[in-house]
């Protein structure tokens, strides 16, 4: 990357703000990963699912019956319907007409909400480690990110203490996933009370990304906007990706009181005009007929989540129990570098695993490694990584 | 075994039957003799009957021949569906036997060496059935999927080998 005007083709120049963000660490480990011949990978950050067969053949449908305009802003009012009905089951309501808003991909919606809802100059505080996009993602809204570290001891969660230890309480917004890419930690109801409480005392904005909502292995998902006093200062984040396995279609939505609502649409409508329409139509059938497609996929990863966990207590890797997402997230042995682990492990064994230092503050010392990966390639996976730790540790 | 973990250990089989008892313990949070005893039990209550190999068969250059034969019978009072399928069923060649709703009663799937074989074998030793009153028989032409097996090349994984 040149920063332009010195001729290699670009004769303007880059923006600061964008200049100043570095690549993702991510994409230094995917270019090491190609290189290997036959690279057993735990770094896919999707499913090995393809989409439900019955979401698939509705988008093949509304492309034979011809349906390739533009949607309303918003999305397609039916779909906005459903994804209503469907977070009735998180005990949420939210009105199809003004509080939701279907975006192309989680990503757009929390970028829609960087940019409409915070000023330059505010903060937005970052709960680490993180999903690789929210950083830049405040950083191009103007805004600035204060990372917000949680720990091993705390298997993870977020809680009161890492906040006030961040100084958040001079933030503006709050932004988190849980269920968490990357440690597959989740937070249980009781504990949002706290993280509620924080956030209504200072009165932080909150971004609620649960993408993952649906891949919880013990217990229910919670979501703090069911929270008293919480649904006025929250954006929920969910999308079709992860649970039903349709990551390339990128779609996904927002959940909020109109007023922000509406102030994101402000910025999609002239931005994205609508989400891709072929998306809609399988999103819609998602809804309607998916669930079993989902509760199976999800039963599957818990199986590998049993055999990971099981794996890795055996080879004599830490690791707290991971209740959410596809991930789980052990320590390297001996407190060694994360980032010299996955590369020798990379070298030597030829098994990805992505360092979970990429993922910001909190994430040294880990691995973050993927179970959306089949049975046999993850049980082999795991005899490397035995016969690795064996070998060097 | 709690019936929810049994259920699940019966998918985890029918999934893929050849995973070693330590693997199925670890994927369904068990210790390995409990998952030993269990399919023990399974297999003596007769919920779980056998295990098998799903074959491309042409894959192996075998010639071998399928059917789907329907089957209509007529019942009287000494002769149920029970004496006639067991009658049936006995014979090798018939490797499903199944008694259906709709035109005809039994569906029979039959295999052999030859489509000149499961000719033979259903004039000869299925229509002469007493109570069999009409057979049709479907000859299998190529095999898309059998039990959850897809007999195609199936795709390859397209995904980033490290993505976010």
């Amino acid at each position: 990357m040149t920063d332009g005007g010195d001729g290699n083709g670009w004769a303007g120049d880059i923006a600061e703000r964008v200049r100043t963000v570095p690549p993702s660490g991510i994409r230094k480990f995917f270019e090491l990963a190609e290189e290997q011949e036959d690279v057993i990978s735990l770094g896919v950050g999707e499913p090995d699912f393809s989409a439900p067969w019955s979401a698939r053949e509705a988008g093949i449908d509304s492309l034979e019956r011809g349906r390739t305009s533009y949607t309303a802003n918003r999305g397609k009012r039916e779909l906005r319907e459903e994804i209503a009905r469907d977070y009735r089951r998180f005990e949420l309501d939210y009105s199809p007409e003004d509080e939701i808003i279907v975006t192309t991909g989680v990503s757009e919606g929390v970028d829609l909400a960087f940019r409409a809802l915070f000023d330059p100059g505010d903060t937005v505080a970052v709960v680490q480690p993180a999903y690789v996009s929210y950083v830049p993602g405040v950083t191009f809204a103007g805004a600035e990110p204060l990372p917000v570290p949680t720990h091993a001891e705390d298997d993870f969660k977020l809680t009161y203490d890492a906040l006030a230890d961040a100084g958040a309480e001079d933030a503006d917004g709050l932004i988190y996933c849980y269920p968490n890419n990357p440690t597959g930690a989740v937070m249980e109801r009781d504990e949002l009370e706290e993280i509620a409480e924080f956030c209504r005392e200072n009165d932080l904005t909150v971004l609620a990304d649960e993408v993952y909502a649906d891949l919880t292995y013990d217990g229910n998902h919670a979501s703090i906007a069911a929270l008293d006093g919480m649904r006025e200062r929250t954006i929920v984040f969910n999308g079709f990706s992860k649970a039903y396995a349709m990551t390339g279609t990128r779609l996904g939505y927002a959940l909020g009181p109109s007023e922000a609502i509406n102030a994101m649409n402000r910025v999609h409508q002239y931005t994205m005009l609508s989400a891709p329409t072929t998306a809609q139509y399988m999103a819609i059938d998602a809804l309607r007929r998916c669930r079993d497609d989902v509760e199976e996929m999800r039963k599957a990863y818990n199986r590998r989540r049993n055999l990971v966990l099981s794996r890795l207590e055996d080879i004599g890797m830490d690791c707290f129990e991971a209740k959410g997402a596809f991930y789980v997230f052990p320590e390297v042995p001996d407190g060694a570098s994360d980032d010299e682990f996955a590369e020798v492990l990379l070298e030597e064994e030829e098994v990805a695993a992505v360092p979970g230092s990429v993922f910001g503050e909190g994430g040294e010392g880990h691995l973050r490694m993927s179970y959306a990966t089949g049975t046999d390639e993850l049980k082999e996976a795991m005899d490397r990584i035995e016969r690795f730790v064996e070998r060097n540790y | 075994m709690e019936e929810e973990k049994r259920r699940e250990l019966v998918e985890v089989l029918v999934e893929d039957a050849r995973r070693s008892i330590d693997d199925i313990a670890r994927m369904l949070e068990a210790e390995p003799a409990e998952i030993e005893n269990e399919i023990e039990a399974l297999e003596n209550e007769g919920v779980l009957r056998g295990y098998t190999a799903i074959v491309d068969w042409e894959k192996l250059d075998d010639d071998r021949a399928e059917a789907y034969v329907e089957v209509n019978v007529s019942l009287d009072r000494e002769t149920s569906y029970n004496d006639i399928a067991d009658r049936i069923a006995r014979f090798p060649e018939v490797t499903s036997l199944h008694l259906v709703s709709g035109n005809y009663d039994f569906g029979l799937i039959v295999e052999c060496d030859s489509m000149n074989e499961v000719s033979n074998f259903v004039s000869e030793k299925v229509a002469p059935v007493p109570e069999i009153t009409q057979t049709v028989t479907h000859f299998v032409m190529d095999a898309y999927k059998e039990r959850g097996f897809s007999m195609g090349d199936g795709d390859d994984d397209e995904r980033l080998s490290v993505s976010p």
